[in-house]
């Protein structure tokens, strides 16, 4: 699958270009459309950038995702993970800016402990990915509520905030940079060196494509599906530095981003049960999502219609993207 | 593309139909919670929570018990940091009362914001036979009927907050109600935006029949004003009560509209987050309006704002309890509608109310100072 060597014969075929076209560009550059006519300053480095910083918690978390759901599993806890980060921290932290570097060395090293468990329980224990990481939800939403006492205590610093934040202005060219847009691109830039540039990257995909092969082959299956869980919490864990600092301690903060996620993936051409997908798919997939829900608050839709249009639209775009592959793409 | 847009099409269609169906704007209740915002309360100065606005008495001579009572309580559950301030404060009014001889026992069920779950708590809590008074914060309105009317058969029965279709309670006990808080801050941003201004109205979901109210209220002080508050509508914007969507919707007409002069809010949990839109924006803050909880409360202090805070009051978890005690006394008690007064919270008490030592979620308007262990018990580390 990851090497696809279709000879087809040469003929103009105007359906086949459309097929060819991935519909999450295509989709994106509607909604981007759609938002401009809205918002005209939305096409303006500014509006570009703010864009951006909103899109950035989201496709962090997607690329994590992306990583779990190539080799064939899913990681359904990482929005309960987001919110024990942004929790947590406001805890720990309890408005001490000097606390602030070795709060987010904890909340890493939970992200940490999180993504082994999820991995060893899925490799080792052999639980569904889908079953055990929605145990995790649970768990972590729980520990979090627990520790909280139900309602958010204490505040974030300037200092922990800034990540999230900050905007850096008078920058040439493009006017104003967020701090979380410099976030994202390191962020990218590592999840494609690790995706393409090493052995784990590769495997991840040969895994997910055909795990019992790659196995005969002499992979290390249970090591690649570790790691990969771990990618997906450090992911997580990055997301609930952004939003905690974009908009301070609440307890629903990383509701619904474990499905985001998947959503994005799905649109981004990533392949569900393993063995397809890429860093620039992904991407788009996680800015047409942002542009998507962008759109629906500038028409004023409410959040159970949100919800509802969001489901319909996974659907459709898994729907979508199974008639593709029939068509052999 | 075009099946999926046709999909969201339908999906659209077949769920806005109903959820703006619904009409939550009555005038006449409107004018009666305008007018009660005038009228001056009755009864303990300095003690809101056993104050009332006008209505009727009730004799409770037929419940009177001698000796310490014991007391029931069904609670809807503790779901939002409003409930779960409440629940503190109701906790810390039966301990006053175990002290003072007048409780004997307490015995509470969390119906855990579901209905069925309210309605077998009530009837474990009648078969008990520990129960000489039973206190309900109903979960729902409707589904609750029932259930409080068998009880009403067996034990004296007393409401507050939501209520029930049914007259058969003791006493209900609420604040004003949701007019009266859209008036408020309506009012008071209408006063203060100079003319002309640009106004946004942030607001949670549609549908919930406390929201729906405030709203329509301050649409109709807006209207009476002459103010249009920006958006396709004319009907503000939906925020569900998320912090960072709240922030983005306010940056996003700051990009678009510049300076914006008014924020009326139907609810105070996100004040703070449009407040810091603002500071991100680099421009002027806004003629505001939160609620009592302290993390607006200390950046009105701090950054100087024009704002007011109308309140929902926490001080009813208290009253209820009070209220129990006092119809096993046999005591007269204002009812069988006992309306508190509903504070609001302006420049010239905020000192009174604001501390940066409770969390920030804490409501003010608790009527728990003084009581035993605070602040400690509602949530301040020692």
């Amino acid at each position: 699958m990851t090497t696809a060597t279709t000879t087809t014969p040469l003929r103009f075929d105007p359906l086949r270009i459309v097929r060819r076209i991935h519909p999450a560009y295509v989709a994106l550059i509607i909604l981007l459309i759609v938002v401009a006519f809205y918002n005209p300053n939305f096409l303006t480095p500014m509006g570009i950038m703010a864009f951006l910083r909103r899109s950035a918690a989201l496709c962090i978390v997607s690329l994590g995702q992306m990583f779990v759901l190539v080799t064939g599993g899913f990681d359904l806890s990482v929005g309960s993970l987001i919110t024990l980060t942004v929790m947590g921290s406001a805890l720990m932290i309890n408005n001490d800016p000097t606390l602030t570097w070795s709060t987010i060395a904890i909340v890493y090293a939970i992200g940490i402990a999180s993504g082994l468990f999820n991995g060893i329980v899925v490799s080792y224990l052999k639980v569904p990915s889908i079953i055990a990481t929605l145990g995790a939800l649970l768990s972590l939403k729980g520990i979090a509520l627990a520790w909280s006492g139900g309602s958010p205590q204490g505040y974030l610093p300037d200092n922990f905030r800034m990540f999230g934040r900050v905007t850096l202005r008078d920058i040439p060219i493009i006017q104003v940079l967020p701090i979380s847009v410099i976030i994202l691109v390191v962020v990218v830039a590592l999840c494609a060196w690790l995706f393409y540039g090493t052995t784990f990257g590769r495997l991840t995909l040969i895994i997910g494509d055909n795990p019992r092969a790659a196995e005969l082959a002499g992979a290390r299956v249970r090591l690649v599906r570790i790691t990969a869980f771990l990618v997906s919490a450090l992911a997580a864990v990055t997301s609930g530095i952004l939003l905690g600092g974009f908009a301070g301690p609440a307890q629903d903060v990383g509701d619904g981003y474990d499905l985001q996620a998947i959503a994005a993936n799905v649109l981004g051409g990533t392949q569900l049960l393993g063995g397809k997908g890429s860093v620039a798919g992904v991407i788009a997939g996680s800015l047409t999502l942002t542009a998507l829900f962008t759109v629906l608050n500038l028409i004023g839709l409410p959040k159970p219609l949100r919800d509802a249009v969001q489901g319909a639209i996974l659907i459709a775009a898994v729907a979508y993207s199974m008639r593709r592959q029939r068509w052999g793409q | 593309m075009l099946g999926r847009l046709a999909l969201t099409g339908a999906v659209l269609a077949i769920f806005a139909a109903p959820a703006f169906a619904q009409s939550f704007d009555d005038p006449k209740e409107f004018a009666k919670e305008r007018e009660l915002l005038s009228m001056k309360p009755e009864g303990p100065a300095g003690k809101p929570w056993e104050q009332h606005l006008g209505g009727g008495t009730v004799d409770t001579s037929k419940y009177k018990k001698a000796g310490a009572h014991k007391v029931c309580f069904s609670n809807a559950g503790v779901g939002n940091p409003w409930r779960v301030v409440g629940w503190t404060t109701m906790q810390a009014e039966v301990d006053i009362q175990k002290a003072a001889g007048k409780i004997s026992q307490f015995t509470s069920a969390d119906a855990e914001g579901k209905d069925d779950k309210q309605i077998s708590d009530i009837k474990a809590m009648l078969s008990s036979g520990n129960c000489d008074i039973l206190v309900v914060s109903p979960n729902t309105t409707a589904a609750l009927t029932p259930a409080i009317e068998e009880a009403c058969k067996k034990i004296p029965v007393i409401t507050f907050d939501r209520g029930t279709n049914s007259n058969c309670p003791v006493v209900h006990i609420l604040p004003i109600g949701g007019y009266a808080f859209g008036i408020v801050g309506a009012e008071f941003i209408a006063k203060h935006v100079p003319k002309g201004g640009k106004v946004i109205a942030l607001r949670i979901l549609p549908g919930v029949d406390v929201l729906e109210t405030r709203w329509a209220a301050a649409k109709h002080i807006f209207e009476e004003k002459g103010i249009k508050v920006l958006g396709g509508e004319h009907n503000g914007d939906f925020t569900d009560g998320d912090r960072a969507k709240t922030k983005s919707i306010v940056a996003d007409y700051l990009a678009k509209d510049g300076q914006i002069d008014g924020v009326w809010m139907d609810a105070g949990a996100t004040t703070t987050a449009a407040l810091e839109a603002f500071e991100d924006a680099g421009m002027k803050y806004p003629v505001i309006n939160g609620e009592d909880q302290q993390d607006f409360l200390q950046a009105w202090k701090k950054n100087h704002l024009t704002a007011i805070a109308p309140t929902y009051s926490v001080y009813m978890w208290r009253t209820a309890i009070i209220a129990a005690v006092k119809v096993l006394d046999g005591e007269t008690i204002p009812g069988p509608v006992w309306e508190l007064p509903d504070l609001a919270i302006t420049q010239d008490n905020l000192d009174k109310y604001v501390s940066d030592k409770l969390p920030p979620l804490h409501y003010a308007m608790c009527g728990c100072e003084g009581m035993p262990g605070y602040p400690e018990r509602w949530g301040v580390k020692k």
